[in-house]
């Protein structure tokens, strides 16, 4: 018997004996600032006293979070499918109830709490292609080429998981942006693919830069098989929407070399700056003939958390893959269906957002009203946080286009670089725990979203309300304009 | 080229067909019967057409003359992916859907509808949800249904709680990656009093994507090394198959230790020694799965048995996995639900200060049956915190679990009590269906074991049943001569004379030369009892199909 009663085992799983790819994984959307900005929420919970009151999280793309309402037709169809007693209240409109129902008729049993088909509700992916086709003027959208997610995440990586293999030099590269947002980063870390990255150029409103996109491809092709190209649009955090000319010259890139393409389009909706629309990757793909669009594989992601509904907690999203190999599409179904279902009161708001009112209906005018007032406010805020960032000397932000975040450049003084290295700590994540400490504004370093050598940037969302957030801009000026002095 | 696998090995589900429509999904069969040679049994060419591996190898490269070097193949896609099965919503599911649209198309069948008694989904079985805990999810989701006065107060008071901890008040903000601390801390309490007081941190409790969302993430942070040092992982066979899924998706070592059958299906821990010494010659065993209730086995283990194993897991150094879902399905009077954890605490501190477990729950299962909502938490004991630091890093980024999930799991962990409005209804709600389902126990149980050749052990608790069948070795003949598992066949001849779809054996593993299936206890009683007298019909007429002057001489 090895009981001893006194010393502890050594655990089976140490820090040392954990999967070392997990330790690679780094997400600093909630990483230690986050971390620490929920500790000095609950001390000044606790009564300790600090220069501000409390803590304002521009982390992390949480509208609700920030204060945004919810919209309410999409609630009122959700609370009729998860309580179908409802559909006897007078109180909720008939074009809500007819939703619910046809939901509803789709879930075995007539219940939102069975499992789904693995793929989704079929009803439910109907209503996303026709949706697709709407937004792309009419290029067919297949049902049996949706498939509903919990989250775009959880897509962004089955895709990911699909696409790794070999090793050393055989292994899977995939182009990423820099910056990115560090899923892509995070879930490469965990699968072991190889991170292939480009950069856009700050210089000219984050553009992505074919040129660049080459320059990466043959450098990461003398160490591993680049395989898959990601991109980000409306950029994020870099918050560029991309022109139609960039996006074919990206197409036939990938067309090339004969990479595959993942279209990050959650922040479709979310579109500010004048002259600029949000082109789907599928639309342009088929517009550019046969010759691609019969050949280029693609998978473009959306999801409920951001646009207007900003309904993240629901966890509702899903791809569409063009071109994929049929073999490997009955891969994707089985590999999906070992997680059962996605959930299903996500794939139920998946649904409401692909089937809004329309006129005529009675919910019509106050949806669109609550709808068009959500992107008005942020186009407004998209506006503001440029126009108050620019008037800071140090601080260059590009034009907020499209998603929902601002990606300033931060001039930080050699005298805090070095204080920050002194500490073990990238120079802009010493910036932010600085300003965290001093104004409890939680924003998140550039060095997790990567940027050139060099350079310094944060990520900050623009979705506090308009007041709130004008207090922010001018406490950040305040803390800039203090730091640059004091270390100069 | 293509090595035509057989549909009752590799490719039991490596690369199904979606069990619901796709256009794909037609033409590939209606594609494969005219190139498949034509068969007189149209049986059997529908479940030929299930085997990808042979779609592969009849689906012409150039077909269309389009290009067709993708950049991804079935060769080129990961390895670690194409090898992974899962045969609850394997092929034999994917037929039952075919099956069922032709019913919609006016076919004629020997039957008029299709029963999935293959997975263990209770409201599509007609279970009806608990009324308080979709109050309570429906008020969260739109709480302008707080000023109503056809909800309860008690369902609204758990309603506002639960919003003041949601940012900005919205179910749609997401939560803490961990889950909703107010939560966490409810089934902190909820724990402490199932296992007698003994302490639950709320830290150490992570919301998850349903359990199975849970078990992956915990699996991940283990796997390591490779060869010889490969992290292997010990499974029950037979098992859910999730865990060897996950384990192949993972590229880990699955250890396989038996249930004994025959002592109704019982854990037996010289089986555990037996399966780790062998495995040590080729990985390093690192962790121990157990399924307690049993899924697909139905057995409830005993106390002194769970000491077995922890003790057993503490001499030689196992992480332990209680994947304990079922813990509300126990039927069997003489049998009770022990949770691992309150085990390893009654066996004393050393125990406790050192054998780290991981048990997992869900809203799935139980009384609620809510499976759509995908809500579950798993609670670590005795984690290094460095790792749990790692293992809250890895949950971030996945953001968090669906909100609305970790509403339905905060009902169940915190359901009204007596003198709450909702009390009586709840626990009448909830009485019914667990009686209801102990009743179905039972009948599945006397049913099966009245036929001849179909041998079910009791089913102690969780939802299923896991006779084993006799298959006569003119039918396995047969069976192999179409590469293809004896239970499969059985199954898909079940399925097509008689619209009943269960899941061969082969797909949850078995000892070699034995046959079983898994069917779920869950239709309702009459329903139920329709489906066990086909299956018996359907028994005798098979054996007498396939008895041969061979089996009989025998």
């Amino acid at each position: 018997m090895s009981i001893n009663g006194v010393a502890s085992q050594s655990k089976v799983l140490t820090i040392d004996t954990l999967n070392p790819s997990i330790k690679k994984v780094e997400y600093a959307v909630r990483g230690p600032i986050v971390l620490r900005a929920i500790e000095i929420e609950k001390e000044l919970q606790e009564g300790v006293k600090k220069p501000f009151t409390e803590v304002i999280k521009a982390n992390i793309g949480d509208a609700h979070a920030m204060g945004q309402t919810p919209i309410t037709f999409l609630r009122q169809v959700i609370a009729l499918c998860i309580y179908p007693e409802l559909l006897k209240d007078n109180k909720f409109p008939e074009d809500a109830k007819k939703r619910a129902r046809r939901i509803l008729q789709a879930c075995a049993g007539g219940s939102i709490g069975a499992y789904s088909a693995s793929q989704g509700i079929e009803c439910i992916r109907q209503d996303v292609a026709h949706y697709i086709e709407r937004r792309d003027g009419g290029i067919p959208s297949d049902p049996g080429n949706i498939f509903l997610s919990t989250g775009a995440s959880d897509a962004i990586v089955t895709i990911l998981k699909l696409l790794m293999t070999g090793e050393g030099n055989t292994r899977t590269g995939v182009m990423i942006p820099i910056p990115q947002y560090p899923l892509y980063s995070a879930a490469l870390a965990e699968l072991n693919g190889v991170q292939v990255n480009y950069y856009l150029d700050e210089e000219n409103c984050w553009a992505l830069d074919v040129e660049e996109l080459r320059r990466s491809l043959n450098a990461a092709r003398q160490h591993c098989r680049p395989r898959a190209l990601c991109i980000i649009n409306p950029g994020n955090p870099t918050g560029q929407v991309q022109s139609k000319k960039c996006i074919e010259d990206v197409i036939r890139f990938a067309a090339e070399e004969k990479l595959l393409l993942l279209a990050d389009e959650v922040y479709q909706d979310n579109i500010y700056a004048q002259g600029c629309k949000f082109h789907s990757f599928k639309k342009v793909l088929f517009e550019m003939g046969p010759e691609y669009s019969n050949t280029v594989e693609l998978v473009s992601f959306h999801s409920t958390s951001k646009c207007y509904m900003g309904e993240c907690g629901f966890r509702g999203g899903y791809m569409e893959v063009c071109n994929m190999d049929p073999e490997v599409k009955q891969q994707l179904i089985k590999l999906v269906s070992v997680r059962l279902c996605p959930p299903v009161p996500g794939q139920a708001m998946v649904d409401v957002i692909s089937t809004p009112p329309v006129e005529g209906e009675p919910s019509y005018e106050q949806f669109v009203k609550e709808k068009n007032a959500v992107l008005a406010s942020l186009g407004e805020k998209a506006h503001l946080t440029e126009d108050i960032f620019n008037t800071v000397p140090g601080i260059k932000c590009n034009p907020v286009q499209g998603a929902m975040y601002s990606f300033p450049r931060i001039e930080i003084p050699d005298k805090a670089v070095k204080e920050a290295k002194a500490k073990g700590l990238a120079p802009d994540m010493f910036y932010c725990i600085t300003l965290l400490e001093e104004t409890g504004i939680c924003i998140v370093p550039g060095s997790g979203f990567g940027q050139r050598e060099g350079t310094y940037h944060f990520r900050m969302t623009i979705l506090p309300p308009v007041d709130k957030l004008k207090v922010l801009l001018k406490k950040l000026k305040e803390f800039h304009i203090k730091f640059t002095n004091k270390y100069s | 080229m293509f090595r035509l696998q057989t549909i009752g090995r590799g490719s039991l589900c490596s690369g199904i067909l979606e069990q619901c429509s796709s256009e794909f999904t037609t033409k590939t069969l209606r594609h494969l019967s005219s190139v498949w040679k034509p068969s007189r049994d149209i049986e059997v060419e529908g479940v030929k057409s299930l085997s990808t591996a042979e779609a592969s190898a009849v689906m012409p490269k150039d077909e269309n003359g389009r290009i067709r070097d993708r950049i991804l193949t079935l060769e080129t896609m990961s390895p670690l992916v194409k090898a992974v099965e899962y045969a609850v919503r394997g092929p034999i599911v994917i037929k039952a859907g075919e099956i069922e649209r032709e019913l919609n198309q006016g076919i004629k069948k020997p039957f008029t509808e299709v029963i999935r008694a293959n997975i263990g989904d209770a409201h599509a079985m007609g279970q009806k949800p608990i009324t308080f805990l979709r109050q309570v999810v429906a008020l969260s989701t739109f709480p302008e249904l707080l000023e109503s006065p056809s909800f309860p107060e008690d369902a609204k008071k758990r309603a506002r709680r639960i919003l003041q901890d949601c940012g900005g008040n919205s179910l749609g903000s997401y939560s803490a990656s961990q889950g909703l601390e107010i939560i966490r801390e409810n089934i902190a309490t909820y724990l402490e009093h199932r296992d007698d007081g003994i302490p639950a941190d709320p830290n150490n409790i992570c919301l998850t994507t349903g359990a199975s969302d849970g078990i992956m993430s915990i699996l991940k942070l283990l796997v390591t090394g490779d060869g010889l040092s490969r992290t292997g992982v010990m499974i029950p066979i037979p098992q859910y198959p999730l865990y060897s899924a996950a384990i192949s998706e993972l590229g880990a070592v699955q250890v396989n230790y038996y249930l004994d059958e025959d002592n109704c299906w019982a854990l037996d821990v010289s089986e555990l020694h037996r399966a780790l010494s062998s495995a040590r010659k080729y990985c390093t065993p690192k962790v121990l799965c157990i399924i307690n209730p049993g899924n697909p086995t139905g057995q409830v283990q005993s106390r002194k048995c769970i000491e077995d194993v922890i003790h057993f897991a503490y001499e030689e150094k196992l992480f332990i996995l209680s994947d304990e879902v079922y813990q509300d399905n126990i039927y069997s009077p003489d049998c009770q639900f022990h949770s691992f954890k309150k085990v390893l605490f009654e066996m004393g501190p050393e125990y406790f200060n050192n054998v780290e477990l991981a048990s997992f729950h869900s809203t799935s299962k139980g009384y609620m049956g809510e499976c759509g909502f995908r809500g579950g938490f798993m609670e670590v004991v005795n984690m290094d915190p460095d790792v749990r630091t790692q293992m809250i890093k890895l949950l971030s980024v996945r953001l968090c679990p669906p909100v609305s999930g970790q509403v339905a799991m905060d009902v169940v962990v915190n359901p009204p009590q007596p003198g709450e409005q909702s009390f009586e209804q709840f626990a009448k709600e909830k009485k019914t269906v667990l009686r209801e389902l102990a009743r179905k126990a039972r009948l599945t149980e006397e049913i099966l074991n009245s036929v001849p050749g179909i041998k079910c052990n009791p089913v102690q608790g969780a939802m299923y049943a896991f006779p084993r069948i006799f298959i006569p070795p003119k039918a396995i003949q047969e069976a192999k001569a179409l590469g293809m598992a004896p239970d499969m066949f059985y199954c898909l001849q079940l399925l097509e004379e008689t619209g009943i779809c269960v899941v061969p054996g082969s797909g949850f593993g078995q000892k070699n030369g034995t046959y079983h299936f898994r069917m779920t206890i869950l239709p309702p009683v009459e329903k139920l009892k329709l489906l066990l007298t086909k299956v018996k019909e359907f028994h005798i007429n098979f054996l007498q199909q396939y008895a041969s002057s061979e089996s009989t001489s025998r």
